[in-house]
């Protein structure tokens, strides 16, 4: 042990002194280290499976979602799934409102949704306008945009960004046009 | 100043031996070393300030399992480093936590041993840059894999699933001529673009549909690899590859996400491949 840690002074002491390049440096340092630390023990092939099982019950998973850096790639993908849930969810849960408005006593006819409805201020419509258009608009962009992707074109990294702002931009236009209709 | 004296030097000198060493490369090669040593005489000035940069890396070890993964700061100089993050691993190994567990093999981008996610990105780490100084830099493991340890990712099911694919020449019938089998330079061109993938997973690992069913979506790298030899004009077992991904998962699971094409540490194009898959098994069947 002692042997080996003056080995290793005098290593480092040859590194601090001579002018090595910074790549040549590391390997050095490296080889010194190895001798130091050599304290493993010898295991059968059967105990090495052992260990390696029981390693890998319990090995965590690595981050993703959280850690992996915004791209308009994925944040694209995922508002579309979004807004085609929110979209069919509301279609779905008034319709069935509908179905069990004579039982809750509640009126959804078109009729009477219209008419109170009109009652609202300008802000309050355009603004609910808005919030129907915009996941609308942009669930339907992005449809058309998968349909040449099925088509096999626009499938480069070029071809994606451009498509994907060419909706985006089609998607504000479309839904504050349908918000002021 | 004296580093452009140098430099001056340099040029002055090379041309001097452009006009004095028509005799060939071995000459040149000697003006070369020449130079260099030119350079080292001469002093160039020492960089004395440091330029310090903070890497953040996730640390997780498989003897103390019952300690929660946890990111641990390194500081490093950058006037000392390698322009790569590899460099900065390599650095930080050496130099600070030799604990600190990762792979590596060829540090030029053709082995695909050190793919992790820098900054947030999959990449190799060896083709990375490291980034402004003032920043800090987090590095996790390849996203949404077991951990072996540190950076180390269990590569297992990728490796699985990519022999099941069965990547390699299949024929059914012998060589016409008992020679090689033998394709135009057309059909070899269809091959650009597929045969370059080295397997280094960051497409796969980067993609959210892969994260959520890895067991059974193959992912684009594999995929890929079989259009390799969906699109090889040698191989005559195109129907049975595509037979094999009749099913929701195999190849369906891609929503052309495009995370991989994003990621793709060689420039190439893994959400095509699936598209190609995709519209050849719609239009034959």
């Amino acid at each position: 042990m002692l042997s080996r840690s003056v080995v290793r002074a005098g290593l480092k002491g040859m590194i601090s002194a001579t002018p090595a390049s910074a790549i040549f440096r590391p390997a050095v340092a490296l080889q010194a280290r190895s001798t130091s630390t050599n304290n493993t023990t010898a295991t059968t092939h059967a105990q090495g499976d052992e260990i390696l099982r029981a390693q890998r019950l319990k090995r965590p998973i690595s981050p993703h979602l959280s850690i992996y850096q915004p791209q308009l790639t994925w944040y694209m993908s995922s508002f579309t799934r979004i807004t085609g849930v929110a979209l069919s969810g509301a279609l779905y849960a008034y319709f069935a409102a509908y179905a069990a408005s004579p039982l809750l006593g509640l009126h959804l006819e078109s009729s009477a949704v219209a008419a109170s409805f009109a009652t609202l201020p300008f802000a309050g419509k355009f603004a609910i306008k808005l919030g129907a258009a915009l996941p609308f608009a942009y669930h339907s962009w992005n449809g058309v945009r998968h349909l040449i992707w099925d088509m096999g074109k626009e499938l480069s990294l070029k071809g994606v960004y451009r498509t994907g702002y060419a909706v985006l931009g089609l998607t504000v236009v479309t839904s504050v046009g349908l918000a002021l209709m | 100043m004296s580093l452009s004296f140098v430099s001056q030097q340099c040029l002055r000198q090379s041309a001097v031996m452009g006009v004095a060493a028509v005799g060939g490369i071995r000459a040149l090669a000697g003006g070369v070393r020449h130079l260099a040593s030119v350079a080292s005489t001469e002093g160039v000035p020492k960089q004395e300030q440091k330029r310090m940069k903070k890497f953040e890396i996730y640390r997780w070890n498989p003897d103390t399992p019952e300690k929660k993964p946890e990111m641990q700061t390194y500081e490093i100089d950058l006037n000392k480093t390698g322009p790569m993050v590899l460099d900065a691993l390599i650095r930080i190994k050496n130099e600070i936590d030799p604990t600190l567990t990762f792979r590596r093999s060829c540090r030029e981008g053709i082995c695909g041993s050190c793919a992790m996610n820098i900054e947030g990105g999959n990449t190799l780490a060896c083709l990375c840059r490291i980034s402004d100084a003032d920043k800090v830099t987090r590095i996790y493991p390849l996203p949404h894999t077991y951990v072996v340890k540190d950076l180390v990712p269990d590569m297992t099911q990728f490796y699985k699933q990519y022999k099941s694919i069965k990547p390699y020449l299949q024929r059914k019938t012998p060589s016409p001529d008992g020679r090689e089998f033998r394709q135009s330079p057309e059909e070899r061109k269809k091959l650009d673009g597929l045969y370059e993938c080295i397997l280094c997973a960051c497409c796969s690992t980067s993609c959210p549909s892969y994260w959520w069913n890895s067991q059974e979506y193959l992912g684009p790298a594999i995929l890929l690899q079989s259009y390799r030899w969906i699109a090889d004009s040698r191989d005559e077992f195109k129907a049975e590859r595509k037979q094999a991904f009749e099913n929701e998962m195999s190849l369906y699971r891609c929503h052309t996400i495009m995370n991989c094409t994003r990621t793709c540490p060689k420039g190439l194009n893994p959400g095509l491949a699936i598209a190609q898959i995709k519209k050849e098994m719609a239009l034959s069947s």
